[in-house]
């Protein structure tokens, strides 16, 4: 009872305040930089999100969708900052 | 006594991802901002998948949640690092209480072509 709500009342959000604010990053940032970090945060807050999706409802299979979740993030963030090197200037 | 545990690793690991939100809002500079976004993230992705591999507690679900930890804990930094190079490459403005630039004039063939640094 104490995990649901401290999930439901505290966690959640928490986790969706940290969206919020990566999205003003995501929308503000100067430089493509301060975007690809943005969405390496925004990547990191919804693997969070599944991750404690899957401990609410007892459903385990939840964690592969947040695993591969993380390579996705991780892969995409490769490719972007190879894209911005690639290019050659901002 | 166990749902406790998975409770407070919960709460944490949540505020620590709302902490690198805040510190990727509220930094002066691309480099603080990517600092602080990976090792808050890192530690707070990793303490939600803790807090589910003990919620759960079979091997099969908990060895995942370790490999998954370890992987993140693996590429966090090297994806860092590539953020952190094109953006130095790219000439992103320092800081203007930035003490030390160690790689100041080291690419780029002497006088850097386009690094219009703001100092």
């Amino acid at each position: 009872m104490i995990l649901q709500a401290a999930v439901y009342y505290v966690v959640f959000p928490m986790l969706t305040g940290a969206l919020v604010l990566a999205f003003i990053r995501l929308l503000r940032g100067p430089t493509p930089a301060d975007r690809i970090v943005a969405f390496d945060l925004i990547a990191a807050a919804s693997a969070g999100i599944i991750v404690v999706t899957a401990i609410v409802t007892e459903q385990a299979v939840l964690l592969d969708a947040a695993s591969i979740w993380a390579v996705i993030a991780f892969v995409s963030v490769i490719a972007f900052a190879d894209y911005i090197e690639r290019r050659g200037g901002i | 006594m166990s749902e406790i545990v998975v409770a407070a690793l919960l709460v944490l690991g949540a505020a620590f991802i709302l902490v690198a939100a805040l510190g990727l809002v509220r930094m002066p500079d691309i480099f603080l901002r990517m600092s602080c976004n990976a090792k808050a993230s890192t530690l707070g992705i990793g303490l939600l998948l803790l807090a589910l591999a003990i919620h759960f507690g079979e091997m099969d679900v908990s060895g995942r949640a370790l490999a998954t930890i370890g992987f993140i804990v693996l590429t966090t930094p090297v994806a860092s690092h590539r953020i952190g190079r094109v953006a130095y490459l790219d000439g992103a403005p320092l800081w203007e209480g930035t003490i030390a630039d160690e790689m100041r004039g080291k690419y780029g063939s002497g006088e850097a072509p386009a690094k219009p640094k703001k100092k």
